[in-house]
């Protein structure tokens, strides 16, 4: 579905480059699970805008569902993100004035579908988001998680293949993030490909798949092997077994050492963001 | 995107913001309804002229004694004085049969008085044909009696308002007046209804013109009006009017005639440039109303950066965001629009009632030009800041705070 070859972003900051994102290659199929994790400023995000087309690489080719998509027009592109891609943002970003049933419609509004078949649609995912008694309250209206809610329902409602979230829980309480997680697994096992960007290393580890970028690189790209694969391998020795555990546990360190390593990194940068 | 769509997304944008939007809102009608009230006074102004000249008569012409200079090459030779225009002169004009009436008028002030009351009144000799060239009407009495031009009879017909400050609201006719050293007996008043510009007869005394050749020891005469048959006649009357005064006067055309129609005409002129000077310097309050629009839609995209970065994230393309603003800008600015031709037909027929002898007409054209080119400035002024909205980085729009 998405191939991504030899991608380079590099910002101009003053007389300095930026290079947010170096030499990406990455492959995804219809249908993954991925979260991508890693230290603040590592380009987790600007990864995610560009394979949402809202940021346009420096140099390398995306071929989206086989189309080079670097190379399409502003319309074609915005079709693309119309059609194909839904993005869910840490800050909800739902148009204030708006109801949550017109938020979720916009993207069937400016897809010029007409409004019986839009109120249909709108409904039906009021309904499977559980939010059905929400639909005439403003954003203001809504607790976080609603709000969340809502912005998934606009970024589904055009029946996305492609769903990008900036870390959606980032915004949210543990109870209710879990809540909106579930809410994305649960698009996913429908056959949507999800790309998860999380700083939670826990909601991480749900993923099937989880990318791991320092510095602008994908530097890990684990694949944990579906249960039923393992029936099918050899059954394992106990030394195996022991070995096995032990790698196990030396990542659990290596997580929890990364762990401190990130929340220190990430510290003192949101303090920056919140003075600006 | 459906236009029914995009209209109530944009009523929803304008409507959250109530303030900016009623300031856009009061700038544009503002503009709106100073064009339309200001062309509309201009309109009234060249209204009022063209029926002050139709009540004069438009199958009307004026002899007027000297050539005009039309062509401005040379002055009159030293020593050339005009020939007189006299009173045989304007007799002999009977002779053309296009001609219906002449009324020769010879002007000029003199002291009028009844008992101790003294005035200062414009003084007319003219003919009975005078009356029905300048269709007028009779308050009291009648005009001037028919028969020889040439006798002086001692009788006057006053207008009104000379009536009344000679005699008050007493009764006039029957009663003497003096002119001068010469007792005159007042036979008629006149209404002052068809006071027509310039001319107004309201306070002026009416004489036989033999009796004011006499008064002011003069045979020239200050115009001859004739009036032709019908307007189809006019021209024939005019060139055969030259022609009997240039044989009278040795060959020489000294006299200019004026047709009523002509200066008609260039007061028409006058007046609709005025207007269109007027509806030209309204417009301005127009273009400064774009620049408002201009400005707060500036501000107002500032402040919807997030809105419109999300738009794009969700697969607006750029024409699309575009179109949204100018759109919203036409709403400001047809709503303005509308509200500003409220208050100009507000404030028309205020101004029709406080003054009922001016024609206020608001001209067909002006609320058409005004809506056009209120629209015009919300577009054009829009456009910049709905470029800018377009061009916005969706990634930046979004991640600002
Ligand atoms: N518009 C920009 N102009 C200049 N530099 C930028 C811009 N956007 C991102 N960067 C830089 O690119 C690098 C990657 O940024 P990015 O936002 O992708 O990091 P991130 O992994 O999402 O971080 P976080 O976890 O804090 O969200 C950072 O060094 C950042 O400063
Ligand atoms: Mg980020």
């Amino acid at each position: 579905m998405i191939e991504l070859r030899d991608i380079n972003r590099v910002f101009d900051v003053g007389d300095e480059q930026v290079h947010a994102l170096q030499d990406i290659n990455l492959d995804i199929a219809d249908g993954e699970y991925i979260s991508i994790m890693g230290p603040s400023g590592s380009g987790k995000s600007t990864l995610l805008n560009m394979l949402g087309l809202l940021d346009q690489p420096t140099s390398g080719s995306y071929r989206l569902n086989d189309t080079n998509v670097t190379e399409l027009s502003d319309r074609e592109q915005a079709n693309v993100r119309l059609h194909n891609i839904g993005f869910v943002f840490q800050f909800f970003h739902l148009v204030p004035r708006l109801s949550a049933a017109n938020n979720i419609e916009l993207p069937l509004i400016l897809a010029g579908i007409e409004p019986r078949q839009r109120q249909v649609r709108v409904t039906r995912l009021l309904e499977q988001l559980s939010i059905s008694d929400r639909g005439q309250h403003r954003p203001d209206q809504l607790s976080g998680g609603q709000r969340q809610r809502v912005a998934i329902a606009r970024a589904t409602v055009m029946q996305p293949e492609l769903i990008l979230a900036d870390e959606p829980t980032g915004n949210l309480d543990r109870a209710s993030g879990e809540d909106v997680v579930e809410v994305l697994e649960e698009l996913n096992r429908a056959g949507m490909t999800l790309l998860v960007v999380t700083h939670d290393p826990e909601l991480g580890r749900r993923a099937k798949r989880r990318i791991r970028m320092v510095d602008g690189c994908i530097t890990e790209d684990i694949r944990s092997e579906p249960a039923q694969a393992d029936s099918t391998a050899e059954p394992l020795t106990s030394e195996q077994v022991q070995a096995e555990q032990m790698r196990f546990d030396n990542l659990l360190n290596e997580e929890a050492l990364e762990q401190l390593q990130e929340y220190q990194e990430q510290v003192p940068y949101n303090l920056r963001n919140d003075r600006s | 995107m459906r236009f029914i769509d995009s209209t109530s997304f944009c009523f929803h944008a304008l409507s959250a913001h109530r303030s900016r939007t009623s300031l856009m809102l009061l700038a544009m009608s503002i503009g709106v309804a100073s064009v339309v009230v200001l062309t509309s006074l201009g309109e009234g102004a060249r209204l009022y002229v063209v029926s002050q000249f139709a009540s004069l008569g438009s199958d009307m012409l004026i002899v007027v004694p000297g050539r005009a200079e039309t062509t401005g090459a040379m002055p009159p030779l030293l020593g050339e004085i005009p020939r007189d225009l006299t009173l045989d002169d304007s007799l002999a004009l009977y002779r053309e049969r296009s001609i219906e009436y002449v009324a020769p008028l010879l002007a000029g002030t003199a002291p009028v008085s009844n008992k101790q009351l003294e005035r200062e009144l414009t003084v007319i000799g003219s003919t009975p044909e005078y009356f029905k060239v300048r269709k007028l009407t009779m308050l009291q009495g009648k005009f001037l009696p028919p028969g020889d031009p040439k006798r002086a009879r001692q009788v006057c017909v006053l207008g009104e308002k000379a009536k009344n400050e000679l005699f008050g609201s007493g009764r006039a006719i029957g009663k003497w007046v003096r002119i001068n050293d010469r007792r005159f007996r007042v036979i008629g008043v006149l209404k002052s209804a068809g006071a027509a510009l310039g001319a107004g007869l309201n306070d002026a005394v009416v004489i036989p013109v033999a009796a004011a050749q006499a008064l002011f020891n003069s045979n020239s005469m200050f115009r001859v009006l004739v009036q032709a048959k019908n307007r189809q006649s006019i021209a024939r009357a005019q060139s055969a009017m030259i022609k009997i005064l240039r044989e009278r006067h040795d060959g020489e055309d000294d006299v200019t005639v004026i047709q009523q129609d002509a200066m008609l005409a260039t007061f028409d002129r006058i007046f609709s440039a005025l207007t269109f000077t007027v509806a030209g310097i309204a417009a301005i309050s127009l273009g400064v109303a774009g620049v408002l629009i201009m400005n707060v839609m500036l501000i107002a995209i500032s402040q919807r950066t997030h809105e419109i970065g999300l738009l794009k994230a969700i697969g607006a393309h750029r024409r699309q965001i575009i179109q949204l603003f100018l759109l919203e800008a036409a709403m400001l600015a047809i709503f303005g629009a509308i509200i500003g031709l409220l208050i100009a037909y507000l404030m028309s027929s205020i101004i029709a009632q406080m003054m009922p002898s001016f024609p206020v007409t608001i001209p067909t054209w002006s609320p058409i030009v005004a809506v056009v080119t209120a629209i015009a400035t919300g577009l054009v002024f829009g456009i910049m800041p709905a470029r800018n909205a377009a061009a916005l980085n969706p990634v930046i729009a979004l991640g600002k705070r």
